[in-house]
């Protein structure tokens, strides 16, 4: 009877405790340290450019400030389009504004024929222009920039 | 100080919205949990029916069995249809659902216990009528899975859900009494052969309806107005919708005698308000406005006077009014730090020991310690509702799930509150613990939103569309070429 109390009581914590060992994987995986996670992407792949490639786009004003999106090789469309990488909710932004991508190892932003413009830092932007660590790009009421 | 934009607060609430390529959908380990919470609430069947009635039997495996096929049934929904979702939520809620439905079971039978004991009419048992609601609720569950294919789709509806919610919530309260009342308290809507309450519906229709009207309108609401004292008052127009939502919370209060259903309406107002404006300002102004509605309400009407006199002090009106309390506080002091055991102590003794206080019920036979683990399954809920809130991309769906994940925690703390006597009692059900049905309908469908927003956050953002080929003409450059002699 006592056992059994006891037991039941030990069993429900071990499920608690069970779904926060998932939180904390959970959490490890966004924070971006993946290796501390075992069996999550087992050595190798690790790219070997050093620290100065940019890993992230971070959104750094306006409605999404603090919104992180890491950058894998893929372009990242920005826009009102439901279906874009960076959906903005903001009237002085485009349906398909801008998009970002990749040419080697540097990343180039792209008008994609805006009605108000992209700029970097201070430079509207016309064709593919590359985009170095830390420089903001003003899209509408939102800036964003890469990091590594 | 009374400034704070959404550029102060980038860095901290910062999250990875897109983890790397191949995104683990962590559907294994969520069936695995789901699995483990059936075991728990097969063995927790089990040592009621060890303690009622002293002897098992096979019964008990059909019904685990069945509580795995309903939950694995969901579990299948999931994987098909929103297979980055958060895998922590469906077994959790799952987990909660089972004591539920092991703790009414187990009052059904200390009540027909006593009915016997006391010669009484053998009392209907609540728990197969549970069981047939989880069924209903599950089958919901996956109806606004299939129907809600993306939560985005949920905002164009915002000001129908807005209505139909309001409706949903004025409803009982002009109804005439015989249509609505049920316990001293006007919240009902009978339909022959059964009730529902549809302020459990109305709940979610306008939490809809907030997302979408303050992603519409977030930017009136950051406008300042004058300043006073140094902080910057928002202007009175902008503030109408605040006091429209006071207006509602305190018409409920007076029409429906609930004081819940008030609370929780008002909190999720001001919280969502919080969420989409960042500006502390609207809590000191909705709490200024709380603090008169209270004062006011207890000066005006006598439920609410008897719900505080009993909150100060229960033993005022030991036989009468305050005796549901004391027997709950009772039964949780019984119960003490690890619980009289499953099935051995008396819930029973308390009215509403399977709906409103089913809490005091549980603590009485688990313990403080088995209440903290079930508290924790709220806590993880409502935890990774706000984490998928912060994670996903749009702001309709940060506002909703935050929402969302609110209302459940603020909920939980009414009633848990109430049942301590830490606040005034109030009659508001645990989510998917209490016994009825709309409730458990009503937030299965709350859960199923969160699972739809938690995809679209976990989901591994996809190529964009190939825009659409256009015309060959239209690309071909323009070439001069000689005219022909």
């Amino acid at each position: 009877m006592q056992l059994t109390r006891a037991g039941f009581l030990a069993l429900l914590w071990l499920f608690v405790l069970a779904a926060l060992r998932v939180v904390r994987s959970d959490l490890y995986a966004a924070s971006g340290l993946r290796a501390a996670v075992p069996g999550f992407r087992r050595g190798g792949a690790k790219p070997a450019r050093g620290s100065r490639a940019p890993r992230q786009l971070v959104v750094t004003h306006g409605a999404l400030a603090g919104t992180r999106i890491s950058l894998e090789g893929r372009p990242i469309m920005i826009g009102r389009a439901d279906d874009s990488t960076l959906v903005l909710d903001d009237d002085y932004a485009s349906t398909r504004h801008a998009r970002l991508s990749m040419r080697g190892t540097d990343w180039y932003v792209e008008d994609l024929g805006s009605t108000n413009g992209t700029y970097l830092d201070r430079a509207k932007v016309t064709g593919p222009t590359r985009v170095p660590l830390g420089v903001p790009i003003r899209i509408g009421k939102t800036v964003i920039e890469l990091r590594s | 100080m009374g400034q704070p934009t959404s550029d102060g607060a980038a860095p901290s609430s910062a999250t990875s919205t897109n983890p790397g390529l191949s995104v683990p959908t962590r559907r294994g380990t969520e069936l695995l949990l789901l699995a483990f919470a059936a075991f728990l609430v097969t063995l927790a069947n089990v040592l009621v029916e060890a303690n009622q009635s002293g002897e098992l039997t096979r019964e008990l495996i059909y019904y685990g069995a069945a509580y795995l096929a309903l939950f694995g049934a969901a579990h299948v929904a999931v994987r098909l249809l929103a297979p980055y979702a958060d895998p922590l939520i469906l077994p959790c809620v799952a987990l909660l659902n089972g004591i539920g439905l092991v703790m009414i079971h187990r009052i059904d039978l200390g009540q027909a216990d006593r009915a016997i004991q006391l010669g009484q009419d053998m009392p209907t048992d609540a728990a197969p009528r549970q069981i047939l609601w989880t069924a209903i609720a599950l089958g919901l569950f996956i109806a606004v899975m299939v129907l809600v294919r993306d939560h985005r789709m949920l905002a164009k509806y915002g000001y129908t859900a807005g209505l139909v919610g309001l409706v949903a919530l004025a409803l009982p309260g002009l109804l005439p009494a015989s249509l609505s009342e049920a316990n001293g308290a006007k919240i009902w809507l009978k339909l022959g052969i059964f009730s529902i309450q549809p302020g459990e519906f109305a709940k979610i229709l306008l939490l809809v309806f907030f997302a979408a009207f303050l992603v519409a309108k977030r930017d009136l609401f950051t406008h300042a107005g004058r300043r006073v004292l140094g902080v910057d008052l928002p202007r009175a127009r902008d503030m109408a919708p605040l006091f429209a939502a006071w207006g509602l919370s305190v018409g409920v209060l007076v029409l429906e005698k609930d004081l819940g259903t008030s609370l929780l309406f008002f909190g999720i107002v001001l919280v969502m308000l919080y969420i989409a404006t960042e500006r502390a300002i609207w809590l000191v102004i909705g709490l200024t406005c709380f603090a008169v509605g209270c004062v006011v309400a207890y000066h005006l009407f006598t439920h609410v006077q008897t719900r505080v006199t009993i909150w100060l002090d229960p033993f005022v009106d030991f036989y009468g009014k305050g005796n549901q309390l004391i027997l709950a506080l009772f039964g949780m002091g019984t119960g003490g730090v690890f619980g009289a055991g499953l099935g051995a102590g008396r819930p029973e003794l308390v009215p509403f020991a399977n709906s409103d206080f089913i809490i005091s019920s549980i603590a009485e036979e688990v313990g403080f310690v088995g209440l903290a683990a079930v508290l924790m399954l709220y806590v993880l809920l409502s935890m990774r509702g706000f984490r998928s809130a912060l994670a996903v991309r749009d702001s309709f769906g940060k506002l909703l799930g935050g929402g969302l994940a609110f209302a459940v925690g603020f909920q939980v703390f009414v009633v848990v509150g109430g049942v301590t006597k830490l606040i005034p009692l109030t009659g508001l059900t645990a989510p998917f613990l209490s016994q009825g049905g709309s409730s458990l309908v009503a937030n299965y469908a709350l859960v199923a939103l969160l699972l739809r927003i938690s995809d679209a956050a976990r989901r591994p953002s996809t190529l964009p569309k190939p825009r659409p080929q256009q015309a060959p003409i239209a690309e071909a450059h323009t070439v001069l070429v000689e005219r022909p002699k």
